[in-house]
């Protein structure tokens, strides 16, 4: 199981962030908006990195509802950052597939006359290698 | 046993409160380390003047390493913080004019410590004695 | 020179097991100095003691080595024998030869030659020994209390039980602190105003006690025994010893306005104010800042009303200099300003309260005379949310929180949301924990009955966001147990703020030279071993300054600093340690260096004159340094570029002649 043990680590170093100094009080997904939205709440990626528990994180839907409204890095009293967890996974999900979440033949359907150019320019950005 | 067989010469600096009653304690559990060291009792690591390093390494001392209390510890509040500061500069300078890093070495070792008070110093003599005499800074004057 | 008598104890065969004995004392024959050189069983038995005592009488010694087990085990025993044998006591010399040398040494050739060098070195050493006395200072049999909740009442109550005289220095109008605030205490309910008001009352009635309240210190000089104290009694434009505290003055004093500091600005008081019914002392103050008298000289309507005549607007700040023998710090702590934690809303909304806010609102003397009503409308409040740790352990926002466990909270919340229950069965209360802390004597027990009993839900998580909308308060916050976000419409929001040691507290540890750690609580000299000693002599450590603590706690604490005052002041003279530093006029250029590294304060400076070769005569400043303070650390003798600081005892000779001994 050296793969958890790497990825987990990886995960870690991309992040920048340190799981360790979490102490479980759950502001994060107190605070979070997008909270009935993920299956994995942030305080759940932030028990999962730590406990290497990384391939089902992968494998999820949340990685993409998180808003990156840092609202829970502002909010969280150990400074333990769990949206740069999200966006490590997220990172590491992409790069492993090699493919984008978003492709330029997504877009039109989901697109109305609403939104805004920067949504699409940063969606790319977000989601896609 | 080998007649010449090279003992390096190990001088101690203990603060009475932590690491001299450390060193005792280690007596009292039996915990042998060689008879290369010898120690001398200063009442706080900070009162260790580099005068008395410098000398000791003119007279010949292979090694001088200076044992206080840990940080946050010091009986006297912050002595072995001026400990750390001073130890600092004096090594870097000691190893600029040739005295290894190796030969100097400063330990903090609490009152309840004997374990690692005799692991120090076996650990310390055996880096010296890999080292071997130290020929830079001693003054020949000083042999007999 | 030196007439060195050197003494080699077997220790039966813990020595003799490893070390030639006979060998070592003859070695040491040799040495210059020595005159006699003997070896013996047991050194610390009485016949080697005497034997000891005829050897300095019959060879006419004056100095000892005694080679034998550790310094730290017998080297008051042989100094004792050295008095006796009419010998300074600090003229003996220990070489460790047991535990530094036959214990941890297995063979005898390098044990013994282990053994001669470590008394070479002694013998080299009490060479240059010179006799010491210890000095004596005289001990002021007073002592000052700062601060004066209930951690500087029970310190002073105590101390002044002993038959001390004790000031105490409270720098709001009455004594009483945070304590007398409080509605009910943990774990047993009972009302803090009924068990501290008689104790306030004792003080005040105490012959052995002075109450200093409106006031501050402002000054401290001195040292242990001897602290010369200014203390600055606030004008409060009041005749304490006149003003009887009949209220009649609150009563028409048109300005009613002014914030109630008591009641955390819940209310209003007038600009000439007593805090609350029982202050101690009972007399009014006026507030200058609101006073229209002080202000623009028109009103004047308190000193007509008073028959007493006891106001007097023209009173000044008084300077009082003290004498004291020990200063016991109590200077409590208050909650952290809420005011940077925009996401609880606490400057948002008036229902959204700190828990001694709430305190405030359910104590019978409180704004809303104990009825819990919400101070936006004054109405019922039927969900109420308590929030815990909000800024306790909170390390990523320094500037906001504190990075350790505040201590009381959990079981302050537990109480106010048990009585809540109590009082109003139709109330929900929520409270939202990360963890529950609650060591100590039925506490844990408390805690469970506001669950089990009172039907409190206790919810693991945090709130994230309190939102006001109309009039309610929208909680969003997670469950984690249920892996849930939870959206609460609240009524009141109860924040269980993180506790600070009061602002007054550094400048005072500066004053005192007391050390302080990062989160301004004074640090004890040990953290196990001492722990209401300050690390500076004389000063002691009383309730929350050194660190969160409830009430049960601060009172033991406050016992304990009172009980190491009585030891202290009990003393007539105070013995210091001889082995202190000592400064070298000649030598000394002034330079501070000695000053910025003590860490006691025990070196001051002097302007000299000396007399020059030319036989003219000039003004030097030199460091002298005070006995009593210094405790002998040596820190100052390494950073004196002159080499003028020097340690008795272990001087730079006697340091450098071991140095040489064990290097041949």
């Amino acid at each position: 199981m050296h793969n958890t043990e790497y990825l987990r680590d990886e995960i870690i170093r991309i992040s920048g962030a340190n799981p360790a100094k979490c102490m479980r009080c759950g502001k994060c997904s107190a605070t979070c908006p997008a909270y009935d939205e993920m299956e994995y709440h942030p305080h759940q990626f932030v028990n999962m990195v730590e406990c290497g528990d990384i391939e089902p994180l992968l494998n999820s839907e949340s990685l993409y509802m998180c808003l990156s409204c840092f609202a829970c890095i502002e909010r969280c009293p150990r400074g333990v950052e769990p949206a740069k967890f999200v966006e490590a996974v997220r990172l590491t999900a992409i790069r492993q597939q090699g493919a984008n979440r978003l492709t330029a033949d997504n877009v039109p359907p989901i697109v109305d006359e609403d939104t805004p150019q920067q949504l699409l320019v940063s969606a790319f950005r977000k989601y896609t290698k | 046993m080998q007649v010449n067989e090279y003992k390096p010469l190990i001088v101690a600096f203990c603060c009475n409160w932590c690491s001299y009653a450390g060193a005792d304690l280690a007596g009292n559990n039996r915990l042998s380390y060689p008879a290369d060291v010898k120690i001398i009792r200063v009442p706080c690591s900070c009162r260790v003047n580099p005068m008395f390093i410098l000398r000791a390494f003119q007279r010949g001392a292979d090694g001088v390493i200076i044992c206080g209390c840990h940080p946050g510890d010091c009986h006297y509040t912050s002595g072995n913080y001026y400990t750390r500061r001073r130890m600092a500069a004096l090594f870097s300078m000691l190893d600029f004019l040739g005295i290894e890093r190796e030969r100097t070495r400063l330990e903090w070792v609490s009152a309840a410590e004997g374990a690692k008070f005799a692991a120090t110093m076996n650990d310390f003599v055996e880096t010296v004695t890999a080292l071997g005499e130290n020929k830079r800074l001693e003054d020949l004057r000083c042999k007999k | 020179m030196q007439r060195v008598g050197v003494f080699v104890c077997w220790c039966g065969s813990n020595i003799a097991g490893t070390v030639d004995v006979h060998a070592v004392a003859e070695a040491l024959k040799n040495e210059p100095g020595v005159v006699f050189s003997t070896d013996y069983q047991y050194m610390c038995s009485q016949a080697g003691q005497d034997m000891i005592k005829a050897a300095v009488k019959e060879h006419n010694l004056t100095g000892i080595v005694v080679c034998s087990c550790s310094p730290r085990m017998h080297e008051a025993t042989f100094r004792k024998t050295a008095a006796a044998a009419g010998l300074n006591p600090y003229m003996v010399e220990i070489a460790n030869i047991r535990e530094q040398c036959s214990w941890v040494h297995k063979d005898i050739l390098t044990g013994t030659e282990k053994a001669i060098i470590l008394g070479k070195a002694a013998v080299a050493k009490v060479n240059l020994n010179a006799p010491l006395t210890p000095g004596e200072s005289p001990v002021t049999k007073r002592a000052l209390v700062i601060g004066g909740g209930i951690a500087g009442i029970q310190t002073a109550l105590d101390i002044a039980d002993a038959g001390f005289e004790v000031d105490i220095v409270e720098k709001k109008p009455t004594i009483g602190g945070k304590m007398a605030q409080l509605d009910k205490t943990f774990p047993t309910l009972d009302c803090a105003a009924c068990i501290l008001t008689p104790k306030m009352v004792d003080v005040a009635q105490n012959e052995k006690i002075r109450i200093f309240s409106y006031s501050e210190v402002t000054d401290v000089k001195g040292f242990v025994g001897n602290f010369d104290v200014t203390i600055k009694k606030n004008a409060r434009f009041v005749k304490e010893d006149i003003c009887t505290g009949c209220g009649a003055c609150v009563e028409k004093c048109p300005m009613k306005k002014i914030p109630n500091e008591f009641n955390l600005g819940m209310d209003n008081r007038t600009a000439i104010y007593i805090p609350f019914a029982q202050a101690v002392p009972k007399v009014a103050t006026i507030d200058p800042n609101a006073c229209n008298m002080l202000k623009k000289g028109k009103c004047g309507i308190c000193a007509k009303v008073c028959t007493a005549g006891a106001i007097d607007y023209t009173q000044k700040d008084e300077y009082i200099e003290e004498k004291y023998g020990a200063i016991v710090v109590a200077t409590g702590f208050n909650p952290i300003s809420m005011d940077k934690f925009d996401e609880f809303a606490y400057s948002q909304s008036k229902d959204v309260i700190t828990s001694l806010e709430f305190e405030r609102l359910t104590n019978a003397a409180g704004p809303s005379a104990g009825k819990l009503l919400r101070p936006s409308d004054g109405k019922h409040p039927h969900t109420i949310v308590f929030v815990q740790c909000v800024g306790s352990r909170c390390e990523a926002c320094a500037e906001k929180g504190k990075e350790y466990c505040s201590k009381i909270c959990c079981m302050y919340t537990a109480k106010h949301a048990m009585l809540t229950r109590d009082k109003y069965p139709d109330t929900e209360v929520y409270v939202f924990y990360i963890d529950v802390r609650t060591p100590g004597k039925n506490f844990d027990e408390f805690y469970r009955r506001a669950v089990e009993e009172y039907g409190v839900k206790y919810i693991k998580g945090m709130v994230g966001k309190v939102t006001p909308e109309g009039d309610k308060l929208k909680v969003q916050a997670s469950d984690l147990l249920s892996n849930k976000q939870l959206h609460i419409d609240a009524d009141l929001v109860v924040l269980a703020a993180a506790i600070e040691p009061d602002k007054s507290a550094r400048p005072l540890a500066t004053m005192l030279t007391a050390s302080m750690d990062t989160n301004d609580f004074f640090t004890e000299a040990h953290p196990k071993l001492r722990p209401v000693e300050s690390p500076t002599a004389g000063v002691f450590l009383s309730g929350a300054c050194q660190g969160p603590k409830d009430i049960p706690e601060t009172v033991s604490q406050a016992g304990a600093a009172a009980s190491k005052v009585i030891g202290l002041l009990a003393k007539d003279k105070l013995t210091g340690n001889p082995c202190v530093a000592s400064s070298n006029e000649l030598m000394c250029n002034g330079c501070s260096s000695c000053a910025n590294v003590c860490p006691y304060g025990a070196i001051t400076y002097a302007d000299k004159e000396f007399r020059m070769p030319d036989r003219t005569t000039r003004i030097r400043r030199v460091a002298e340094v005070n006995p009593a303070v210094c405790q002998g650390c040596g820190a100052c003798t390494v950073a004196c570029p002159s080499g003028a600081m020097d340690l008795k005892g272990f001087a730079n000779l006697q340091i450098m002649a071991e140095v040489d001994a064990i290097c041949k």
